[in-house]
Order: C-alpha cells, then structure tokens, then sequence
C-alpha cells in the first residue's frame, strides 16, 4: 500500500461518484459543476501519471472553458432536465455490455511504464534520444508536439479554427436581433 | 455586476496575473509544461472571467469580434506561414531548420513562431465560442 495506490484508488473513486452523481442528477447546473470537478479529478491523475502537459490543459479547458460553455448553454435551455420517457432496462444492458466488453480488452494491455510495450520501442527513443541533439529544448513534448509531429499540429489548429467558424456561421455573430431591432 | 463588491475586487486583482501567466505558460513552453494551447486558455480565460464580471458589451468594446476573426486567422497563417519560410529557404515544408545557420537555433525559432501562432488561433476560438453563446438572449 504505497503513496501511489493511496492516491490513486482516492481520485478513481472521486471521479466514479462525480460521473454518477453527473449521470443521475435531474438539476443540469449540478451536473455542470460536477462535470467541473471531474474534469479537476482527471488532470491531477494525469499528473500523477505524469503527463504534466496534457495535464494543464484538461485543467484549463475541461475545468475552466467547458463548465464556462455549458453555463451559458443551460442558460438557454433551462435548468432542469425533463423526466425520462419509457423503459430504462435496454439502454442500461447496453451500456454494461460494452462496458464489460472494454473492460476485458484492457486486461490483455500491458502494465503502465512497462519497458516492453510496444508503445516504448517504436518512435518513442528516437525522440527521447535525439531531442537534445537536434533540437535542443528540454521539454519533449513540445519538441514532439511542434518538430516531429508538426504536420498534426497544424491540423490541429486548422480544426479549432473552422469550429469557431462553424459556430460563428450557424449561430450568428452573438448579438441577437430581436435586441438591435427593437432599438 | 452591481452589489457585488467581493467579486469585482478580486477579478480586478486577479486578471492581470492571470494574463501574466498566460504568457508565461506560452514563452516557457520549451522548458517546462505548457506551450500554445494551454496559453492561449489561460488568457482567453482571463478574457472570459472579465466578461462575466463586468458586463460582456464592455469586453466586447475592449476586443470587438471582428479583431478575434482576424486573429484567429492570423494565427494559422502564422503557422502555414513558417512552413512556406522553410520551403523558399530550400528547406521542405515545416523543415525548421533551415531557418537559421545553426539547425538547432532552426528549429528553436520554428517552435517559437508556430507557439505564437497555435496561442493565438486557440486565444480566439475559445473567445469567440464564448461571445457568440453568451450574446445570445436567455431562454
């Protein structure tokens, strides 16, 4: 019983009651702020799992922009969540299969940090190798984000910019009619 | 906001380090965690808190929509941009280093430029999304 299966077992558990109680609440602003604090649950076990980067921005988007976006949004639609309409028991065997499903596909997975993954032989010590050499900067995940993999970055950035577009053209430009007119 | 004395005393105090440590997030993205993305959040945050603060007609006078348009645009144009550099220097595209006689020096002011680029396309977007769904009129 190590810190890390301490800490571990604590944000899993968190993070089981937080999806829960999201899934069963009725009132949506609950389920947003809990959907907040699952966000805040998942960036510190990618911490503990040492993803510092990916880290910071599930942080900053999953807890900060995205409850943000979703207050704004059940503004519009109204607070509280209208009852459920027939019969829950197939949805529900559905959802426990594929769980069960994916949950027996990750026990043929290798250990977390095993050296023998195949993840770890591929392309990953070329980079751990040459970054200092080629590149120079102490981070490699930058170095990997914005060198070796720049191709998808800027598909990447390509993509967060026609979603703005995309929300600018179905939804106007944010400054509704019905109050310009009435001027 | 009027009444609300607590909360628009603490937004004043906190908005300037938080665009402190967007920029701060974005120029140390070569040494520690951090870089484009997550910098252009942190101050599109900053942006966002002002808004629900004081009002979002006063941010929108401050950073009207046309200019968040233009610099998300800008943005990506940066980073196409530094590709088509490394292509005129001989390079192939998104080659860094042939931007400077030292490849290593290339490619660390490759990284810087499309940093640049990725923060401020990512600053506008996230803008952007909240202008257009908090103008809109409540239900």
């Amino acid at each position: 019983m190590d810190g890390y299966f301490i800490t571990n077992s604590l944000l899993l558990f968190f993070l089981i009651v937080t999806a829960v109680s999201v899934a069963v609440s009725r009132d949506l602003l609950f389920a947003i702020v809990m959907l907040g604090v699952f966000s805040l649950l998942m960036a510190a076990l990618y911490l503990v799992m040492g993803a510092a980067d990916v880290a910071i921005t599930e942080a900053a988007v999953g807890a900060g922009i995205s409850t943000v976006l979703l207050i704004c949004a059940v503004t519009l639609t109204g607070r509280e969540e209208k009852p459920a309409r027939g019969n829950n028991i197939v949805p529900l065997l559905l959802v426990v299969a594929t769980g069960a499903a994916l949950i027996y596909a990750t026990m043929d997975m290798p250990h977390f940090g095993d050296l023998a993954a195949p993840i770890h032989l591929h392309v990953a010590p070329y980079y751990i190798e040459n970054t200092e050499k080629e590149i120079g900067i102490p981070n490699m995940v930058t170095a990997v984000l914005a060198s070796y993999r720049g191709y998808d970055t800027l598909g990447e950035t390509t993509v967060i910019f026609t979603a703005a577009m995309s929300v600018l053209l179905l939804l106007g430009n944010g400054v509704n009619r019905k109050k310009t007119e009435g001027k | 906001m009027t009444g609300h004395t607590v909360l628009i005393t603490i937004t004043r105090f906190l908005i300037p380090f938080l665009l402190m440590f967007g920029f701060y997030v974005q120029l140390h993205g070569e040494y520690s965690p951090g870089g484009g993305f997550q910098a252009g959040v942190i101050v599109a945050a900053a942006f966002i808190l002002h808004g629900m603060i004081f009002g979002l007609n006063k941010t929108r006078a401050v950073l009207p929509l046309s200019w968040l348009k233009l610099l998300a645009a800008l943005g990506v144009l940066i980073y196409g941009g530094v590709g088509v550099v490394t292509l005129l220097l001989g390079g192939r595209y998104l080659d860094y280093s042939v931007l400077s006689s030292n490849p290593v020096a290339g490619q660390q002011l490759g990284i810087m430029l499309i940093e640049a680029g990725v923060g401020i396309t990512v600053f506008a977007v996230m803008l952007t999304i909240y202008y257009v769904f908090a103008g809109r009129d409540e239900a």
